[in-house]
């Protein structure tokens, strides 16, 4: 087990930027997301890390010692990829105990450990198998196998989960994270899906571009995001947004959207006026009657899910979206009146699309 | 009958009477070739035209084997076939995975160069080939053959063996480069392993293609001792006759290798001719 320091890591592919000046540092043991929409250069940097990339400009540390030079083989790190990278020509045995193979273990200690990750996987009748006789299901676990059957300093996930069907991909988010549990190694992992990152990470880094745009626990990143990309990609559905203004009120502030004013407590409008982004999550509107309820929006359409039911609602012209746990009786026409609690608001600058208090 | 099953059952008829029709005529050559060279010399010419000769013999392939220079050309094309594909081979797969997962200054104006060596009709390479070859003492010699079927056939094979690789996830040998080999490694252990077939592909490719080469074996070679089969089967033509009886039997001969070669080779090679086809 080691910590990893990512200290002013840049990469460019000839003209183009993927990654700028990132700095990171991830504790022993800890269990960390990059997330971010394709081509942010999550996986960049996990190559990087690896060793499979060359790094641009920068260190990273594995551990303390600086691995920039050091060989994949040399840095004694273990990678989980989405394809899963079994070698098709050998059995899951073999496919296991290759890395072990490869630093000459003394047979009796291969076999235990071989035994051992195969027990805590469930892999025990497979051991004999070609990968090409696994479902997708089981070649995620020997994937895994590999990986857990060295020890190695460091786990490194490359989405490995996108192949596997929405009920796998729930099972198998819950044991990776039993195992890390259970192992306690350094991991870090790649996804492009919100919530996987949400359910794992001890710490959340969204990337956006080649820059972090924020670090912080799931409920953190939720709950205050620190710019309107972070708050537009964590939470399904997403955020919505709506343009408006800020001007001082008297001793706090308000809020102006189109017509409507809305109080909110803030230190200091850092000017007399300006142009905002108010971001509420759908779970946060409220669908009420009266007085209590000051915004009128019209539904567009609802869509049932069960549990919840969501409503596509038209607010002066800007598209609406609210998560609802009662089943509101509405069709598509309806006006249907709305309350925004004024904790649950987040303003982000219109310009630089940055949190605001 | 169901009309359904009556048109399944004559689309069946005929999807095998056309396959049988061209498998006939495309074995009947050998056929004749086989016929030929069992048929006894005094019936040859006197029994008309016939499938099958009223009496067989070994007589042709004994004097072949016994009182003809044959026996040296079959030698020589064996060593200069197996020769060419196993280097050609060679230094294809290397060159191969190279294009196929490196990127290096100059990659592009390389392959280029190696496609334009395609582009020439190999009549217009014979003299200035025999002129180069001639003072490195490498005509009339088998070493200038192989180098020459090599030369030819490099290119080729590459592009062969990079499409090979090119269907080999560069995953699998990160993964193993990740668990601990190295890249040399990941390439024997992994790669290429996983293009046996490829490799059969090529291996078959090549060692015809040398195997039944004529011009240059014509042109290159002018004593009998160096001779391949090819040439050695045009031996059998005489200003005044033609020796069919032997001229075939020596064929039949000839096609051992690369009969035995590509029962070898079949099992890798089908594999090898549809990977990639489907996702497996």
């Amino acid at each position: 087990m080691a910590s990893i320091e990512i200290t002013g890591v840049s990469k460019s592919y000839g003209a183009v930027k993927v990654l700028h000046g990132m700095d990171l540092a991830i504790a022993d043991g800890e269990f960390i997301v990059l997330v971010g929409p394709s081509g942010c250069g999550k996986s960049t940097l996990l190559r990087m890390i690896a060793g499979l990339e060359a790094i641009g400009a920068g260190t990273i540390r594995i551990g303390g010692a600086v691995v920039n030079d050091l060989a994949p083989k040399d840095r004694d790190i273990a990678m989980v990829f989405q394809s899963y990278a079994l070698y098709p020509h050998m059995t899951v045995a073999d496919n296991m105990s290759y890395s072990l193979r490869l630093r000459r273990t003394p047979k009796e200690r291969l076999g235990e450990a071989l035994a051992e990750t195969a027990r805590i996987l469930g892999l025990q009748p497979l051991l004999q198998r070609r990968p090409r006789a696994l479902s997708g299901g089981q070649r995620q676990r020997v994937a895994m196998g590999r990986a857990i059957v060295r020890k190695p300093k460091a786990f490194l996930f490359d989405e490995p989960l996108s192949n596997l069907d929405a009920r796998l991909r729930e099972q198998m988010r819950a044991e990776i994270k039993k195992l890390h549990r259970s192992l306690g190694a350094t991991s870090v992992y790649v996804t492009h899906d919100q919530i996987e990152a949400m359910t794992m990470a001890d710490r959340i880094v969204a990337l956006h571009d080649g820059v972090v745009q924020q670090v912080g626990t799931p409920l953190e990143i939720y709950d205050r995001p620190a710019n309107v990309f972070v708050a537009g990609f964590i939470g399904s559905p997403a955020m919505n947004f709506l343009t408006g203004s800020l001007s001082a009120n008297g001793a706090g502030a308000a809020i102006r959207l189109g017509g409507l004013t809305l109080p909110v407590k803030l230190s200091a409008p850092s000017a007399a006026e300006q142009p905002i982004l108010l971001g509420i999550r759908p779970e946060h509107i409220e669908v009420a009657e009266g007085p209590d309820a000051p915004i009128e929006a019209r539904v567009d359409l609802v869509e049932p899910m069960g549990v919840t039911t969501l409503l596509h609602a038209n607010l002066g012209g800007e598209d609406l979206k609210i998560l609802s746990l009662d089943r509101p009786r509405l069709v598509p026409g309806a006006p249907v009146r709305l309350r925004f609690p004024e904790g649950r608001l987040h303003l982000f600058d219109a310009a630089t699309g940055k949190r605001i208090g | 009958m169901k009309p359904a099953t009556l048109r399944r059952g004559a689309y069946w008829v005929m999807h095998y009477f056309l396959i049988s029709l061209y498998v006939l005529a495309a074995l009947f050559p050998l056929f004749w070739l086989l016929k030929v060279s069992v048929t006894p010399e005094m019936l040859l010419y006197s029994e008309g035209v016939r499938l099958w000769p009223s009496e067989a013999s070994w007589e042709h392939y004994t004097s072949v084997l016994r009182h003809t220079d044959f026996p040296i050309f079959f030698e020589n094309s064996v060593i200069v076939s197996v020769m060419t594909a196993v280097g050609v081979t060679l230094v294809a797969s290397g060159a191969g995975y190279a294009l196929s997962r490196f990127t290096f200054p100059g990659k592009y104006w390389l392959v280029g160069l190696m496609l334009i060596t395609q582009m020439f009709p190999l009549v217009m390479l014979i003299s200035p080939i025999f002129k180069l070859f001639a003072p490195l003492h490498l005509t009339n010699s088998l070493t200038g053959l192989i180098v020459v079927y090599s030369a030819f056939n490099v290119p080729f094979a590459t592009f062969l063996m990079q499409s090979f690789f090119d269907g080999i996830p560069k995953d699998l040998e990160e993964a193993a480069m990740i668990d601990g080999d190295t890249r040399f490694g990941a390439f024997r252990k992994i790669a290429l392993p996983l293009t046996l077939p490829g490799i059969a592909a090529t291996l078959g490719f090549v060692f015809t293609a040398a195997w039944s080469e004529l011009l240059f074996a014509l042109m290159l070679i002018s004593k009998t001792d160096k001779s391949t089969f090819p040439v050695g089967l045009l031996s059998f033509i005489s200003k005044f006759s033609v020796d069919f009886g032997q001229m075939m039997a020596a064929g039949i001969i000839a096609l051992i290798p690369a009969f035995l070669f590509f029962v070898l080779i079949q099992k890798y090679l089908v594999r090898g001719l549809t990977a990639g086809a489907v996702k497996g």
